[in-house]
């Protein structure tokens, strides 16, 4: 076997071999330094993995030898791969951005075992979209949760310690719950592979641990997703982490439970339960459309920016919810699509966040009036990353609205109303956007405020815009998103490709 | 020619982007700026103009800039009635980019630099409406238009400004995404398709009521063409400088508006397909209630820049009323009268900017006699305002010649009725305020002895009324060129 062969083990590997390494380096700099260079090759050994499965190829790997059901697989296809694109671009775009301002924010003395912890992290993520196993989710789930605390507890002020562990208490039921469902499928299939899990579970006879399973299963991963009502983990976690940490895991953690949510539904469930679709609607297009509503209002009545965008997220995991719900492969195509757009999108906003935290001392809306002259490069990076929440054209929002329109207008007059309520979201985005960019760009800075005359440095400015300039592309030339995102839907609903 | 003819589209779009580039670079040595802003405004008319001896040779230039999503290209294509609407943008902003220099340092108005800018953007977009080879293409510069004028819009910065700049933003960008993004989306999910094709995509993709509804998405998502009651906006982008109420009244925003609405009628639904649907009507309707009751509001106006508004509401839902008579007359009258009122329209509001910035007046009761002391400015205005009512010499005849003309194919009795009661209003309300201006005494003392405006606003305002003349006299080859949009 070459190397080649190895690399979907290697995405992984890369990331759980050099945690301890970078816990070892106690010199300034080096645990830095090697969780970038890990998380990097990561990136690059995703991408080579997309380039794959673009071709509508899935990529099979048994784990030791052992093949499947026996032995965990890895089973890497479009979605796979574009979601472990999506993991490891954001962990290296949030680390590069983060040199400076995690050197802050996290003391000398706890950063290598912060970055050992950023390192399982991204692990734990990347390794919850290659698998093949149900359990062996579970298992990497864990590991991202937990070093998920780990970051978010690293951050600078004291209330980050209760938003921790709020997210613990809420995680771990969301876990537990994902492994009780787990264990009823067991009980039933004697099976944990996904793909022998989706042909065994349309066996079984008696239907009614399935069901449970099922609700355990969706109910769990949608508390990891922060699906309304179960986000309330979410807004402060996101407000109190250090800010690339927030970048980090805005840009990809929830995406992952959706991920989950999107395998075990459509994979194992879809074909097995029937009215499986049915029940999957009633259960995500209320929870969908409450999300879109409440998260938008509770963002326009929001008053600190990272909590506002936490919010904001809500709402936008509502259109994923929706497009989840739709089962049809418009819908799913631009809920997938969306995970990745929202990634880049959110990732880039709380990256010009992180900047203006830096120089304002705080990210309350009211203070940072005149950020529009004194932060340009900044602001701008913002009003791009607001339009994409929008969904103007030449933004990436654009492009998932399209498909999410597009696939609720095939459900007649009932889709006609759900083209309303996507529409209307995105115009209460509108609101919670324009407040922000009013205060920055229109209004006088109070004369008791400390004067802000600096831009953010290069080291931060840059990658923030490489994720601006990356979103716009993503916007013009969807080939890779939307080819992946549609490959991807096609699959989990037996369509031709 | 040297350079092909799809080089000539990426030039006539990129020009002003690299024009508002130097504008920023040079932002600190205000004369050159001004130079580059002049220049680029007559570069990119020349490259806009240097097309139209091809499309009246029956030529359509195309550019394509690839796949955006499977199947939807973001492409350009030339045809009659985006040339027009392309030359005639870029040939105002020559003229408007003169008044500016004139209106903003006379009025020594703070951000020039970001003025300058976010006009070129916008004049870039515009030009982006008027080539785009199909909807998608269409509605992302319709956006970007409406986004890089809310700089220009909000330009004063104070709290009632900016309160003001929202409503016009709010109104613009929640109709486009509300309403004019969804007809797209069913539009494309019925024929396939977004591209401008001569006679429609939609025939027999989609029967009644269902036509009705989307005709409606579209009329009311189009904002920019102000039908009521989507037309609030455009009162409340009057808080902009003179030369950006000119540039949306005359030059692009609301042409734009109208325009997509004609085109989306001409090559979307496509007139025989339309005709022959009774939904249509309800549009005819709509326009007809606007152009009076916008008329009615003018009549009880005191500030000139907010009648104009209203005027101009009225003067909007005539090109939208000639597209939905859906008649070949008509369909060439809408095209025609979008070129007659952008003329008129750019005089009139120079003029009132140039009153403005001379005598720091805003309303109509504190200008009597005003023409004595500036004769070139009223005159112009005069004739602004002539061609709006429609009388010869100007070219605001002409377009409502063939409006009618339109109307009477079509035995439309409504439409005919509301464009009569139209003329007689528009007269109610312009020609007393002239006749004041130019025959009573002064009665309210100006703040300083003043006489005209600065001579590059003067020598603007006059051109323009000059214009209206030379459309009524040599309108005949834009006739012939835009009746080839009938030609399937």
């Amino acid at each position: 076997m070459t190397l080649y062969d190895q690399l979907p083990a290697l995405v992984v590997a890369v990331l759980l071999f050099t945690a301890p390494i970078a816990y070892m380096l106690r010199m300034h700099g080096f645990p830095w330094a090697a969780a970038t260079a890990a998380v990097v090759t990561s990136f690059i050994v995703a991408c080579s993995l997309a380039a794959t499965a673009i071709g509508g190829e899935t990529i099979i790997y048994e784990m030791g030898g052992w093949p499947a059901p026996y032995g965990i697989v890895l089973h890497i296809d479009a979605l796979s791969a574009l979601m472990a694109m999506l993991i490891t671009g954001a962990s290296s775009a949030a680390l590069i951005f983060g040199a400076k301002s995690l050197a802050d924010e996290v003391g000398e003395e706890t950063a290598p075992a912060f970055f050992a912890a950023w390192l399982l992290c991204t692990a734990g993520l990347v390794g919850m979209v290659i698998t093949g196993d149900a359990f062996n989710i579970f298992v990497f789930m864990e590991i991202s949760s937990l070093s998920t605390y780990v970051l978010i507890s690293a951050g600078p002020d004291r209330r980050a310690l209760i938003s921790t562990y709020r997210y613990i208490v809420m995680g771990t039921v969301g876990a537990t719950f994902y492994l009780i469902g787990v264990g009823f499928l067991y009980m039933v299939t004697g099976t944990l592979n996904t793909a022998d899990l989706g042909a065994r579970v349309g066996q079984v006879e008696d239907i009614r641990l399935v069901l449970v399973a099922a609700g355990f299963v969706s109910v769990g991963l949608a508390v990891k997703a922060a699906v309304f009502p179960l986000h309330s983990w979410m807004p402060n976690a996101y407000t109190f982490a250090p800010n690339a940490v927030t970048v980090f895991i805005a840009a990809a953690s929830t995406k992952v439970s959706l991920y989950v949510l999107i395998r075990v539904d459509y994979a194992i469930f879809q074909n097995s339960i029937a009215n499986h679709e049915v029940q999957l609607t009633l259960f995500l297009v209320p929870l969908g459309v409450m999300a879109l509503f409440a998260g938008s209002l509770l963002a326009i009545y929001e008053k600190n920016l990272k909590r506002l965008l936490a919010y904001s997220s809500v709402s936008q995991i509502g259109y994923i919810a929706l497009g989840i719900a739709m089962t049809s492969v418009a819908g799913l195509t631009g809920a997938i699509v969306h995970m990745f757009n929202h990634g880049l999108i959110k990732g880039g906003m709380f990256m010009a966040v992180a900047c203006l935290a830096l120089r304002y001392r705080t990210v309350n809306v009211a203070n940072l009036a005149g950020a529009g002259k004194a932060m340009p490069w900044t602001m701008a990076a913002f009003v791009m990353g607001g339009l994409g929440l929008i969904g103007v054209p030449l933004t990436p929002g654009f492009i998932s609205k399209w498909y999410l329109v597009l696939a609720a207008l095939e459900k007649g007059w009932l889709g006609a109303l759900l083209v309303a309520v996507i529409l209307i979201s995105s115009l209460l985005a509108v609101i919670y956007v324009w407040k922000v960019i009013e205060v920055a760009y229109f209004r006088e800075p109070r004369a008791n405020a400390v004067p802000v005359t600096e831009e953010a440095p290069m080291v931060m400015l840059i990658p923030t815009w490489i994720v601006v300039l990356t979103g716009i592309w993503f916007a013009l030339d969807t080939s890779v998103s939307v080819g992946l995102a549609s490959i991807a839907a096609k699959t989990l609903l037996g369509v031709a490709l | 020619m040297i350079f092909s003819e799809s080089d000539t589209i990426y030039y006539a779009l990129t020009i002003p982007l690299l024009g508002a580039l130097g504008i920023a670079l040079a932002g600190r040595w205000p004369n050159i700026r001004e130079t580059v802003t002049l220049t680029t405004a007559v570069a990119v008319a020349i490259v806009v103009w240097s097309l139209i001896p091809t499309l009246q040779a029956g030529g359509r230039p195309e550019l394509h800039f690839g796949e955006m999503l499977p199947g939807l290209e973001i492409a350009f294509k030339v045809e009659p009635l985006g040339m027009l609407f392309g030359a005639l943008a870029s040939g105002l902003w020559i003229v408007n980019s003169v008044y500016s220099i004139g209106y903003m340092r006379g009025n020594n108005e703070k951000n020039q630099t970001r003025f300058y800018i976010c006009f070129a953007i916008a004049i870039s977009a515009a030009i982006g409406v008027a080539f785009s080879a199909n909807l998608l293409t269409l509605f992302i510069f319709y956006e970007v238009l409406t986004i890089s004028t809310y700089p220009l819009v909000a330009h004063k910065g104070d709290e009632a400004t900016v309160r003001s700049a929202r409503v016009y933003m709010g109104i613009l960008l929640g109709t486009s995404i509300g309403l004019f993004l969804p007809a797209m989306i069913w539009t494309y999910s019925v024929a396939g398709t977004l591209s401008f094709t001569p006679g429609g995509i939609l025939e027999g993709k989609i029967a009644e009521p269902l036509v009705g509804i989307l005709l409606l998405l579209f009329a009311f998502g189009i904002g920019k063409a102000a039908l009521m009651p989507i037309h609030r906006w455009l009162p409340a982008a009057m808080v902009a400088p003179t030369p950006v109420s000119a540039l949306l009244h005359a030059v692009a925003v609301v042409k734009a508006g109208v325009f997509t609405i004609t085109k989306v009628f001409v090559y979307i639904f496509g007139i025989d397909f339309l005709f022959n649907q009774p939904s249509h009507r309800i549009i005819v309707w709509v326009a007809c209630f606007t152009i009076v009751v916008s008329s009615f509001i003018a009549l009880r106006q005191t500030n000139l820049k907010r009648l104009l508004a209203y005027s101009t509401i009225g003067q909007l839902s005539y090109v939208v009323l000639a597209a939905s008579i859906l008649k070949p007359l008509s369909e060439v009258g809408a095209s025609m009268h979008m070129m007659a009122h952008a003329f008129g329209k750019i005089t009139l509001f120079f003029a009132a900017g140039a009153i403005y910035v001379a005598s720091k007046k805003t309303e109509i009761t504190d200008m009597l006699g005003i023409g004595r002391r500036m004769p070139w400015t009223m005159a112009a205005f005069s004739i602004g305002a002539l061609s709006m009512i429609g009388v010869p010499p100007t070219g605001g005849f002409i377009s409502k010649w063939y409006i009618l003309g339109g109307a009477i194919q079509d035995d439309n009795y409504l439409a005919l009725a509301t464009l009569v009661a139209s003329t007689l209003l528009n007269a109610a309300y312009f020609l007393p305020f002239i006749f004041a201006a130019f025959l009573y005494k002064e009665d309210v003392k100006p703040v300083n002895e003043h006489g005209e405006a600065p001579w590059p606003m003067v020598a603007a305002l006059t051109f323009t009324a000059l214009l209206t003349f030379a459309f009524f006299i040599f309108h005949q080859p834009i006739a012939d060129l835009e009746a080839q949009i009938l030609v399937k």
